[in-house]
């Protein structure tokens, strides 16, 4: 590992990284937007989920790389391509936990606020979505994680990201340059997850911080709960 | 000219189905690619999540497991791999064994760990021995998210075959990373779907191992929906 | 209800998330420059009209294997020593996809190789072989918008190489040499040599060669060489500025029938984005390019992992021209 390249090339490594930052980042956001009203029309209407979530499956299961092609004759080898292609993926990754996390809202809350005279819409912002919010951004982290690294997959189809590191690495035989890439991307990662760690806990102030370590995965969620309970 | 009908044209003709490096070919090398680095992970993966979620030693690396592994850039593995090895089995060998094992261990650790408790005590209540445990109560009721994380890690296996072609793998990858290199859209877009049609059916062939081995009070309480 | 420590939360997540997304929207939309002629920005090969060149700034591009991105690096830096504002798209593909982009003007720099430019893009009939002959049938039947400056002295041309024990066992020396054995043999090049004229066709037009098999491989990387070196191929396709052919001891075998023709490096440019500062600059810049300049730059690129911009601009300083 020749650490003298790293400053050699900081501007390099910088631009990409931010480049990469910006495709995850975006993609994830916009995932978070179009999950947000389906979910919640999800969690809802009962009948509608099923099939959104079928939906949901198929393009889950499709490579990155191919669906990035079937959209290069409408956008071209841009950003734009990579960009909404992740935000297929981080939709569905984010979709399911909205829907979990705002139908584990419990009937007796739901109820006490309607008994409290809220409407649907004020009891969703300031009662359902609130409570829904941990499992939400669970889902967001997990959205942002892998966005983030699938987007160094765009340098296959010339979209600037810390790819670059990888395939000029590969043809120059030149490890350094590889653990750069995997190291900087891993670390966008983390410090993604932090932030939104930080915002989760921002957001909802009333949780414990050692419980909702596994929040984000409603079903981890169920085993912590029974084991209290156990 | 639209995707479909690249893909369509390309995959229609028949040059592209005879002679080496043909479709049926490369759907074969794909496949090959993923059966086993899947069998690998799920020897390795359904064992150690079923300890872990048995005996709830270790569930802190499986947590951690699942915040962190979906941060690995796949290429970036495959690449780093190629420059020390050179281009071997290993080389795709590992990094798609490594990349398959977190999907099946999280959800067969979740499946395992989140059995009810009632019933855990139930049947330990009726003597039933650690093993006995296991394989009679806890993993049957834990098939359907143990099968989920197959089927999660089949889908990620399928997507990076196809991304190894890059380092001179054969597979569905080849005709995209050859097509890219000549700027003939035809098997880029033939390849891509391809690889679509291969994943849609590795779905289905997962929604048909649910409904056969899985029993149907446990398949509709597994019905939450969850996509990995 | 919302207390006021959550609400001041939210309120302040909004702002920053907002920023955040007008930062990068209105970056995203703006071509960058960058003045170390690093990183690639993003290709907007359906957009050409976003980013032409003006008089006073020009986008470099490069194929996608190291020379050719050493290369397009020096020519940034000369330019940007000449005071013209450069901006750099790296890395973008093989000639058949950043072909289409200089001749849009999408890119308005690249550096190529005369041959190879010529029979693949330009003329696939063409018989032209020497460098002046390449050079003057470039001139003649370039499209309209394109133009190609001087070409330098330094060459790197596909040649098809084996390895030392391939070559002594079979007493090879040039290409004609392979005909009674290429029939067991499997050949390792770029994808895109197998569709090329002067590929997979042309050996078997000059030379009657058929191979047993085509393996596609990289643009002369570690694929190429590792599948020459395992005897995955026993015959491959390296250019001949890899610096690997000499410390391998690879042999790469005379082509007397010109198969491939000289493969000169040459500036081809987007003629409406040119003045005369960067055609001087460029040619001066290809006058002092010798092939041993550029081997001794693969070589430090490639081999010793030096980086691009200091490579460039080391060469630049010892010609004077920084």
């Amino acid at each position: 590992m020749i650490w003298s390249w790293i400053p050699q090339n900081w501007s390099l490594i910088w631009q990409l990284t931010w480049e990469n930052a910006k495709l995850g980042v975006l993609s994830a956001l916009y995932g978070l937007i179009i999950s947000l009203p389906l979910g919640i029309i999800a969690a809802r209407w009962r009948w509608f989920y099923p099939p959104v979530l079928t939906v949901v499956n198929v393009i889950y299961a499709v490579p990155s790389l191919a669906l990035w092609i079937a959209l290069i004759p409408a956008f071209g080898l841009t950003d734009t391509t990579v960009i909404i292609g992740l935000t297929a993926f981080s939709l569905c990754v984010i979709l399911p936990n909205v829907v979990a996390g705002l139908r584990a809202v419990p009937a007796p809350v739901r109820q006490a606020a309607t008994a409290m005279g809220y409407g649907p819409t004020r009891r969703l912002v300031t009662v359902e979505l609130p409570l829904a919010a941990p499992v939400i951004i669970g889902g967001l982290r997990v959205g942002v994680v892998s966005s983030i690294s699938l987007a160094s997959l765009g340098q296959l189809i010339g979209v600037s990201s810390l790819g670059y590191l990888f395939i000029d690495g590969l043809q120059r035989s030149f490890p350094t340059e590889i653990y750069v890439g995997l190291i900087c991307v891993i670390v966008l990662a983390v410090v993604c997850d932090l932030v939104l760690l930080g915002v989760r806990r921002l957001l909802t102030p009333w949780q414990p911080r050692r419980q909702v370590a596994l929040a984000q995965w409603p079903g981890l969620q169920r085993v912590a709960l029974r084991r209290r309970a156990a | 000219m639209s995707f479909f009908s690249y893909a369509w044209d390309w995959v229609t003709t028949s040059a592209n189905w005879h002679g080496s490096d043909s479709i049926p070919q490369q759907i074969l090398a794909h496949l090959g690619y993923c059966v086993l680095p899947l069998l690998i992970a799920a020897l390795i993966a359904i064992p150690a999540g079923v300890v872990i979620g048995h005996t709830g030693r270790g569930a802190a690396f499986v947590v951690n497991v699942a915040n962190s592994w979906r941060a690995i850039p796949t290429l970036g593995l495959l690449i780093l791999l190629a420059v020390y090895l050179g281009f071997s089995v290993l080389t795709w060998l590992l990094p798609l064994v490594v990349l398959a094992i977190p999907p099946i261990l999280i959800n067969t650790y979740e499946g395992v760990a989140g059995v009810d408790p009632d019933v855990k005590d139930a049947a330990r209540g009726m003597g039933m021995t650690s093993w006995k445990q296991v394989t009679r109560v806890e993993l049957p009721i834990a098939l359907p998210l143990v099968l989920v994380g197959l089927r999660t890690s089949a889908i990620f296996v399928v997507a990076t075959a196809t991304i190894a072609a890059y380092i001179g793998l054969g597979g569905l990858g080849r005709f995209i990373i050859d097509g890219l290199a000549s700027n003939e859209y035809g098997p880029v877009a033939g390849g891509a779907l391809l690889v679509v049609v291969l994943a849609v059916l590795v779905l289905a062939l997962f929604a048909v191992l649910n409904r056969l081995v899985v029993p149907a009070g446990l398949r509709a309480q597994a019905k939450l929906g969850r996509t990995e | 209800m919302l207390t006021r420590s959550r609400t001041g939360g939210i309120a302040a997540i909004a702002a920053i998330a907002l920023a955040a997304v007008a930062a990068c929207s209105s970056s995203s939309s703006s071509s960058s420059s960058s003045p170390s002629a690093s990183a690639s920005s993003s290709s907007t090969s359906s957009n050409p009209l976003s980013q032409g060149g003006s008089s006073t700034s020009v986008v470099v591009g490069s194929a996608n294997f190291p020379e050719n991105e050493l290369l397009a690096t020096v020519y940034a830096q000369a330019l940007q020593a000449k005071g013209i504002k450069v901006s750099t798209k790296l890395n973008i593909g093989a000639r058949e996809v950043y072909y289409p982009q200089v001749e849009k003007g999408t890119i308005s720099i690249i550096p190529e190789y005369n041959g190879t430019l010529l029979t693949v893009e330009v003329d696939k009939t063409s018989t032209a072989k020497t460098t002046a002959e390449v050079d003057a049938a470039l001139a003649a039947k370039l499209p309209s918008s394109l133009q190609v400056l001087k070409s330098a002295p330094a060459q790197d041309s596909d040649s098809i190489t084996v390895t030392q024990a391939t070559a002594n066992k079979y007493h090879l020396k040039s290409i004609a040499d392979l005909k009674p054995y290429a029939a067991n043999m499997a050949l390792g090049a770029p994808p895109e040599f197998k569709t090329r004229s002067d590929g997979i066709a042309g050996l078997k037009a000059t030379y009657g060669l058929t191979f047993k098999s085509f393996v596609p491989l990289d643009e002369s990387g570690p694929l190429t060489l590792a599948a020459l070196q395992d005897g995955k191929v026993q015959a491959a396709d390296v250019f001949t500025t890899t610096p690997q052919i000499v410390t391998d001891k690879l042999v790469s075998l005379a082509d007397p029938k010109f198969n491939f023709a000289a493969q000169n490096v040459i500036p081809l440019v987007y003629k409406p984005a040119m003045n005369a500062t960067i055609i001087n600059t460029l040619n001066a810049v290809d006058a002092k390019l010798t092939t041993e300049a550029l081997l001794q730059m693969d070589n430090a690129v490639i081999t010793e992992h030096a980086s691009y911009s200091t490579v460039a601009a080391g060469f630049l300083q010892a010609e004077g021209l920084s």
